[in-house]
């Protein structure tokens, strides 16, 4: 952001970035920043706080009286990322034939479906449509447990996408089946990894594929790197 | 060290390109100005073309969308946040609330998605892609624009 702000700033547009890394934007040092220290993914800081946004916006704004710059200043407000699981019930077990995550996944469908009904968008899609979700978590769940990942016919030809869209399939469906508050930063993905059984099945092929000597960008992205 | 914490370290160590003499344009005042969101969350409209992995093109927005797909690539960030209120990456209602106040000038009809998610030298954004879209949104009389990063 802190690079673009200076090429459009060099096409004559005045700029004014939110920075969300402090350290890059005094590296890169952009016109007009105002540094957020927000849960990354959220520059504007609270989803549905229209009071909090404004707040954002008035203050980045108000930068553009300065004389000079470059012009860096910290929004006063610090938002922690939420490191607790969202409480989200997830359904009970109902073919116990089945791999657990393929019979979750299953299970969520309906929830799935409803959110994007009432959204009427979905990022699920990059590797796998929403229907292929549990066939391509028993094909996870298969190299989890020792199948060959060579050999697996991994669905959609790309594991990082794949990952992708059985996570947001998850994130997506559980919007409704929420109540209060919306969550913080990162307690939807902790509640995927932390306490979903498809969570526990992407970790698992990963870690398998990790030690199948799969080359790193392969295994690394299809979770976030901390885990 | 929690996510973001790991993300923010992580950033801050990669090389970050130098501008030297580095414009500096004296806007126009906000009640008159003309104002663009551009974001680096790879959102893009229904229909129109998905973003790649190391995409370093940009998407164009209309003003009235809000049916915008999350494209971007990276799972090391929050994605929830933009699907429970778009706003929170892309604040496009609370600018039209701020034209309609008159505090800013106007919306701009077209808005820029790029992906956060570059090469550390971003090379082709720097030289082709990026006065590309400054240039789509001086042709739209844009005088100021917000960033918003992912």
């Amino acid at each position: 952001m802190s690079v673009l702000a200076h090429i459009f700033e060099a096409a004559g547009i005045a700029t004014v970035v939110l920075s969300s890394v402090r350290e890059v934007a005094q590296k890169v040092a952009p016109p007009r920043a105002l540094h957020c220290e927000f849960p990354l993914g959220r520059p504007l800081g609270i989803p549905n706080d229209v009071e909090f946004q404004m707040d954002v916006i008035r203050r980045a704004f108000a930068l553009l009286n300065e004389p000079s710059g470059p012009v860096l200043v910290d929004h006063p407000v610090v938002i922690e990322a939420d490191e607790q699981p969202v409480s989200c019930a997830i359904p009970p077990r109902f073919d116990a034939t089945l791999p657990p995550s393929v019979d979750e996944a299953r299970g969520l469908k309906r929830a799935y479906n409803r959110a994007l009904e009432r959204r009427g968008v979905t990022s699920v899609g990059r590797a796998i449509t929403s229907d292929e979700v549990p066939n391509a978590l028993a094909v996870l769940h298969a190299i989890a447990n020792g199948q060959d990942w060579t050999t697996a016919e991994i669905p959609g030809g790309n594991v990082m996408a794949l990952c992708h869209d059985i996570r947001t399939y998850y994130e997506e469906a559980a919007l409704e089946l929420i109540d209060g508050p919306a969550p913080g930063g990162r307690a939807m993905e902790n509640w995927f990894f932390e306490t979903t059984e498809a969570g526990k099945t992407v970790l698992g092929a990963r870690t398998a594929m990790k030690d199948a000597g799969a080359k790193f960008p392969m295994w690394f992205y299809m979770a976030p790197g901390n885990r | 060290m929690n996510g973001d914490q790991m993300m923010r370290a992580h950033s801050a160590s990669l090389p970050a390109p130098q501008f030297e003499n580095p414009a500096w344009v004296t806007p126009v005042a906000l009640a008159s100005a003309r104002v663009a969101i551009v974001t680096s969350a790879a959102l893009y409209a229904v229909g129109d073309e998905a973003f790649s992995a190391g995409d370093t093109g940009y998407r164009l927005i209309d003003r009235d969308r809000r049916d915008l797909v999350l494209g971007h690539w990276s799972p090391n960030f929050d994605q929830m946040g933009v699907k429970m209120d778009l706003n929170v990456v892309y604040p496009i209602d609370r600018l039209e609330e701020l034209a309609a106040q008159g505090i800013i000038g106007s919306v701009a009809p077209r808005h820029v998605s790029f992906a956060g998610n570059q090469p550390d030298d971003v090379s082709t954004i720097r030289l082709d892609t990026g006065p590309s879209a400054a240039a789509q949104l001086r042709q739209d009389g844009v005088d100021v624009v917000i960033l918003t990063p992912v």
